[in-house]
């Protein structure tokens, strides 16, 4: 069953393109990586995606729900998850859990019982006082990815998770995607390592706002006859690049 | 309504664990009002004078003795001759000079008429004007007390008040632009640093992809901000009442109640600059040049808009503080009621309306 379902979304600013009718499914449960360079257009997808952004043509359907007519019933069924783990650096794990449950419309009650099982799942019941401007980098990512499950959306978007944080974090932060995936909520994550992509079930590359290709990453390594994603990554820019020249 | 209680919540940790905050909030309005009270003042007090007196007969030594037994004089301690005033001026031993030439009593015996001599420090042209118009008052009321004995010249006695001020203290002046002031610093320089630090640090877009609606993130963010300035008013009014005695002659609701407005004014500029900007420096640095700067020097506060050239007088219909002081020195001072503030509360009103409409719009935009 299809839980995103994008057919010829298109997202013009002025003359330029910057979404150029891109179509694809996105089933439950599955990992779906979202991939381009800089500038391809990917953060013009995922705010239209997330109800921030109207297309200009073409049609989203997010859990249901089409983001053009309904972008409120899209942010209450799906989590999101910036680059910059966001989270409140004066206020204390605790707080940050308590405020984002509120603002997601959860009762206190439910918080009491969701700030419990997070603290157990993360392992930071010590630590549940002290500031999020005091914890290490790893531990906001981690936090800032279970607090955008806090209200058990269906859909999650992780938009860069992994930056600036170091190689063991990140296969740790992967292996908690995998996890909360196969527990059926489906993740929509974009990254710009390569490596990464492996861990998705399925990979689409965007160039120049169009999607160039799209599969899970060993039949595009076998479509590309390459040895790592990194490889048909540097094909793909290229051959977005070669046709550019040649028109 | 318990996401949005929250969300208040929230907000309020912000402002009581950010120490500069706090100082802004808390600490700025009482220092402003202790350093306008005390030590910016327009009346002045022991000017250094000195008086040549080259008569030295009864009458001239009474006119000296009048001017130096007023408060707002006191004999510079060298003696000066007139070929060395000049100097007194220079080294700033001296302010002003008085120059009472030979055959004082004599010539106004005889002539029924004489002239003295007075020369001000202009350096500073507003203290210069006062002393010389204490100056002239005191010869004035002089000459009217020597009069009779000089004969039946005609005479006009003007017979002055002041009004709403008689004792021309500058702090009944200050209050009211102090209020203005920190309410403009508070509204919308806080708000509009408090919303662009969301920007910053990327909150603000976990915010807008949350189910919140954009009004309900504005309200929520400026909502602790309108509590506490309102709370700064009523605390600046009664630390002016008690220790300045600056009286509120007028109705203290529709005092609070125009605050109450002048508040959201100041909040709807603090959110629109904050939709044009994505820093907190640049919020800072276009609420302190735009705002702050014409609050003091276009709205009246210290200098009469009346005396500005033409262009001046236009640009100050624009700044909401030049309104919003006409208002609460009415009020405050003159104790007038809505009667005769109706006109500038429209205006202001129109403009908070103005800048609302425009700042929500924006905001929209910027999604």
């Amino acid at each position: 069953m299809s839980v995103i379902h994008v057919d010829k979304l298109t997202r013009r600013f002025g003359a330029f393109t910057a979404v150029d009718a891109i179509s694809f499914t996105v089933s439950e449960g599955e990992v779906f990586g979202f991939l381009g360079a800089n500038g391809a257009g990917k953060t013009t997808a995922i705010r239209m995606l997330t109800g921030l952004l109207a297309p200009t043509e073409g049609v989203a359907i997010v859990a249901g729900f089409d983001v053009a007519q309904h972008p409120d019933q899209v942010k209450r069924t799906i989590g999101y998850m910036s680059q910059r783990f966001s989270l409140y650096e004066d206020l204390t794990v605790r707080e940050n859990i308590r405020f984002y449950g509120g603002i997601y419309g959860l009762s206190d009650v439910r918080i009491q019982a969701k700030t419990g099982e997070l603290l157990d799942k993360l392992d930071l019941h010590g630590a549940a006082g002290y500031r999020i401007s005091s914890l290490p980098l790893g531990w906001r990512q981690k936090l800032a990815f279970s607090i955008a499950l806090l209200h058990e959306p269906r859909i999650v978007f992780l938009d860069e998770p992994t930056g600036g944080v170091d190689p063991i974090t990140r296969r740790q932060f992967w292996e908690m995607i995998n996890a909360e995936a196969s527990t059926g909520t489906t993740v929509f994550v974009t990254t710009h390592y390569m490596d990464e992509a492996e861990y998705c079930d399925r990979v689409s590359i965007m160039v120049d706002g169009k999607i160039e290709a799209l599969d899970s990453p060993s039949s595009l390594k076998e479509q590309f006859r390459a040895d790592s994603m990194n490889d048909v990554f540097v094909r793909l820019a290229r051959g977005g690049l070669s046709a550019e020249v040649s028109a | 309504m318990s996401t949005f209680l929250g969300f208040i919540r929230k907000e309020f940790f912000h402002i009581f664990r950010d120490r500069r905050t706090l100082l802004i909030l808390f600490g700025m309005p009482v220092v402003q009002l202790i350093l306008f009270g005390y030590a910016i003042r327009n009346e002045i007090n022991d000017v250094q004078v000195t008086i040549v007196d080259q008569s030295s007969d009864v009458v001239s030594t009474r006119l000296v003795q009048k001017i130096l037994a007023s408060p707002y004089f006191e004999a510079a301690e060298h003696r000066h001759y007139v070929g060395d005033i000049e100097r007194g001026f220079r080294r700033g031993t001296i302010k002003e000079a008085i120059v009472i030439g030979p055959g004082f009593a004599e010539r106004l015996q005889r002539d029924g008429h004489v002239t003295i001599q007075i020369l001000t420090d202009a350096t500073d042209p507003n203290t210069a004007n006062t002393i010389l118009s204490y100056t002239n008052a005191i010869v004035t009321d002089f000459a009217r007390d020597y009069q009779p004995l000089a004969g039946d010249a005609a005479l006009i006695i003007p017979e002055t008040r002041m009004r709403f001020n008689p004792e021309l203290k500058s702090v009944i002046l200050f209050v009211p632009g102090l209020i203005a002031l920190i309410l403009m610093l508070v509204c919308a320089l806080m708000t509009s640093i408090t919303i662009t630090r969301e920007k910053e640090v990327g909150t603000m877009e976990i915010l807008l992809v949350s189910p919140l609606r954009p009004s309900q993130i504005i309200i929520g963010k400026v909502l602790p901000y309108l509590a506490l300035s309102f709370l700064n008013v009523v605390s600046i009014l009664v630390l002016a009442r008690f220790t300045f005695n600056v009286p509120v002659r007028g109705s203290v609701t529709l005092l609070l109640a125009e605050c109450l407005l002048f508040i959201v004014c100041a909040l709807a500029l603090g959110i629109l600059i904050s939709t044009r900007t994505s820093s907190q420096q640049t919020a800072m640095m276009i609420s302190l040049a735009g705002l702050l700067l014409p609050t003091v020097i276009l709205s009246g506060f210290i200098f009469p808009i009346s005396s500005m050239p033409d262009v001046l007088q236009y640009v100050s219909h624009i700044v909401p503080a030049k309104w919003f002081l006409r208002i609460i020195r009415g009020i405050m001072i003159k104790g007038v009621g809505i009667e005769y503030v109706w006109k500038e509360t429209l205006i202001l009103t129109g403009m908070t309306l103005a800048f609302l409409v425009i700042s929500v719009r924006n905001f929209k935009i910027r999604l």
